[in-house]
């Protein structure tokens, strides 16, 4: 096997509410190859986003070790956790979650301001990015005048601009209808074909499996069988 | 795309509501400016340089009457050249009931002070010699239409006559005007003899006066004068207060009330509302948008940077509209300044600017300071799943 991305090991999550203790994830073990394209499936509250936020580094866990790509970014502090996400990996929403007051464009941009490069080498980046996601001739669009699959485009874009070896992304079909989530879909799968993305999504979609790689079932907080 | 232009489009988001905000700063920092340069007017001390005349009121207030009889010693003093004194009559305009600023005087000794006066030597003459003889500035005549030679009713609101009547009836016997653009803005006063109205007044009233105007000889030391004068009158019955014309005209605005409480008074009302309406817009504009926010940080941006983009947001709204209104102030100072013939100078000095940057910084902590906490302290799991 080639060597790993995203390696989870004995994780658990424990969320308090109020005086509560909520047990999402009980010593869960997960090795995932560079260049993979892993869909994430299970019941509604069976921890999948939980296990994705702490994939993508948005959360820490409880107790276990996260490496992605070699770093250990369960012990890293939320400063150093942040550098490390605007480097490392791109999320992707279910509600697309673009800056609405921003352009395409600017929407792609957003994350290229936390690095050095010039305004005419973030330009050329977003060009790249929107050029990938076929939305190039949508870069001046605000996202409440474009379809809901052309947002989750740029978002996707945005996600990219950065060129993260790792993609995460939480139901990007959830809101989207049968053609246009087979759109997104297609184009993930590109990434992963011809960009060499190492790519995590949760899903409800029986039909994201047909384009992942393997599919993990993800019930009660534990994996299930890992299907070829 | 630069993060000042995320801050503004941010800004922007809703853009009435943000006009709307942005004006309410606008008016107060154009309220501030305007009062804290009266302010300053009414705090600045005594200033002698280059003083011509020097007005002697009594101590307690310009109110309160002094004798003619000090004339002669005041004229001894060295260095003053001539005395005149003026007394307020309280006249009214019966048809329209407008108060008139008129005063009873001495013609002679009047016009010996004010060389800046112009009108022709007969009606000077005439003045003088008609007991009855009123003259008024140029724009009170225009205003009114009065012609020299006809008769003026006006009724006094202090003083009537022996027979009873508030109704007096004077002579118009001359019209002056101001030698520069400056005092011919000021001819809107009014003015009668002193020995007329010593006679025909219902008390009796002889020889008062509220204030004398001395004119000093070129190079006079007017502080060193107006020392001697107070001086001269300490401990007698009618002690006295010795300034400058524009010193005079500023004390003359002080009896109103303590001006600078009154200032400080109404930009506390002002300041306070303004932060409930710009903090409640920038909690708003938070709250509404935590999602986005918890996908800055999701991108990378620290929670530092978060804060920051929301204080910077307040900052703008604030900068933007305090400038703006503080101009304004500037201008309508200017204004001010041009319509009273410099009488007051109503100008923004560095002190105000100073302090309205200071306000403006203030204001933005004080407005986005919560709001920026919160969203620094926003957990990004918590917020993305709109908990
Ligand atoms: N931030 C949180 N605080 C408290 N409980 C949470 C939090 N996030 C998730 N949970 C709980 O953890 C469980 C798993 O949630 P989640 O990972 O979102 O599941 P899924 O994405 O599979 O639907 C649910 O019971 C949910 O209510
Ligand atoms: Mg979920």
């Amino acid at each position: 096997m080639s060597e790993p991305m995203v390696q989870v090991h004995n994780v658990t999550k424990v969320y308090e509410r109020g005086k509560q203790q909520v047990e999402v994830l009980h010593g869960l073990t997960l090795d995932i190859p560079k260049g993979d394209f892993v869909a994430l499936m299970g019941p509604s509250g069976s921890g999948k986003t939980t296990l994705l936020n702490l994939i993508g580094g948005l959360d820490k866990p409880t107790s276990g070790e996260i490496t992605v790509g070699g770093n250990r970014i369960d012990q890293l502090g939320s400063g150093a956790l942040a550098r490390w996400r605007a480097h490392n990996v791109g999320f992707v929403f279910q509600f697309y979650n673009l800056m609405p007051v921003l352009s395409a464009e600017a929407n792609v941009e957003l994350p290229l301001l936390l690095t050095k490069l010039s305004a005419a080498q973030r330009r050329k980046n977003v060009a790249v990015a929107l050029e990938v996601v076929g939305l190039a001739d949508r870069a001046k669009h605000k996202p409440r005048e474009l379809s809901g699959g052309q947002e989750q485009r740029v978002a996707i874009a945005r996600a990219l601009v950065s060129d993260p070896q790792l993609l995460v992304c939480d139901e990007p079909t959830g809101d989207l209808d049968r053609k246009t989530a087979d759109e997104i879909l297609g184009l993930l799968q590109v990434l992963n074909k011809e960009h060499g993305k190492t790519i995590v999504i949760v899903t409800h979609d029986p039909k994201a499996a047909e384009f992942a790689q393997r599919t993990l079932h993800l019930e009660k907080g534990q994996l299930l069988e890992q299907a070829a | 795309m630069t993060r000042t232009g995320f801050v503004i489009a941010n800004l922007f988001r809703k853009r009435v509501r943000t006009i709307l905000t942005l004006l309410s700063v606008i008016m107060a920092f154009l309220l501030f400016g305007l009062l804290q340069s009266v302010n300053s007017v009414f705090s600045s001390g005594a200033d002698f340089v280059g003083a011509t005349r020097l007005f002697v009121q009594a101590r307690v207030s310009f109110t309160t009457a002094l004798p003619v009889s000090m004339v002669p010693k005041l004229e001894a003093i060295p260095g003053v050249v001539r005395v005149a004194y003026q007394q307020w009559f309280g006249g009214v305009w019966l048809p329209t009931n407008t108060p008139l600023i008129m005063f009873t005087l001495d013609p002679q000794r009047y016009h010996d002070v004010y060389p800046e006066w112009k009108m022709p030597e007969d009606q000077w003459q005439a003045f003088e010699h008609t007991r009855t003889g009123l003259i008024v500035g140029r724009q009170l005549a225009q205003q009114y239409g009065w012609k020299v030679g006809q008769k003026v009713p006006i009724s006094s609101n202090i003083w009537p006559q022996k027979n009873g009547s508030k109704a007096w009836q004077f002579d118009l016997v001359g019209i002056f005007d101001g030698k520069d653009a400056d005092w011919q803005k000021r001819t809107n006063l009014a003015f009668i003899q002193q020995d007329y109205f010593d006679e025909a007044n219902q008390f009796g009233i002889k020889g008062r006066t509220n204030f004398f105007i001395l004119k000093l000889a070129p190079g006079a030391n007017a502080e060193a004068i107006s020392k001697t004068v107070d001086a001269m009158f300490e401990n007698s019955p009618d002690e006295t207060k010795t300034q400058t014309e524009k010193d005079f005209n500023i004390s003359f605005v002080k009896q109103i009330g303590d001006i600078g409480l009154i200032v400080r008074w109404i930009l506390f009302a002002v300041f306070f509302t303004l932060l409930l309406v710009v903090g409640n817009t920038m909690a708003q504009s938070v709250r509404e948008r935590i999602p986005e926010l918890a996908v800055l940080k999701t991108l990378g941006f620290s929670d530092g940077s978060v804060l920051g983009f929301v204080l910077a947001e307040a900052f703008a709204l604030v900068l933007l509209g305090g400038l703006v209104g503080l101009t304004l102030a500037s201008i309508a100072g200017a204004m001010v300044e041009k319509q009273t013939g410099g009488q007051f100078l109503l100008e923004l000095d560095r002190g105000v600017w100073l302090l309205g940057v200071a306000a403006i910084v203030l204001m933005s902590l004080a407005v986005g300071g919560l709001p920026a906490l919160r969203a620094r302290r926003l957990k990004i799991v918590d917020a993305l799943a709109g908990r």
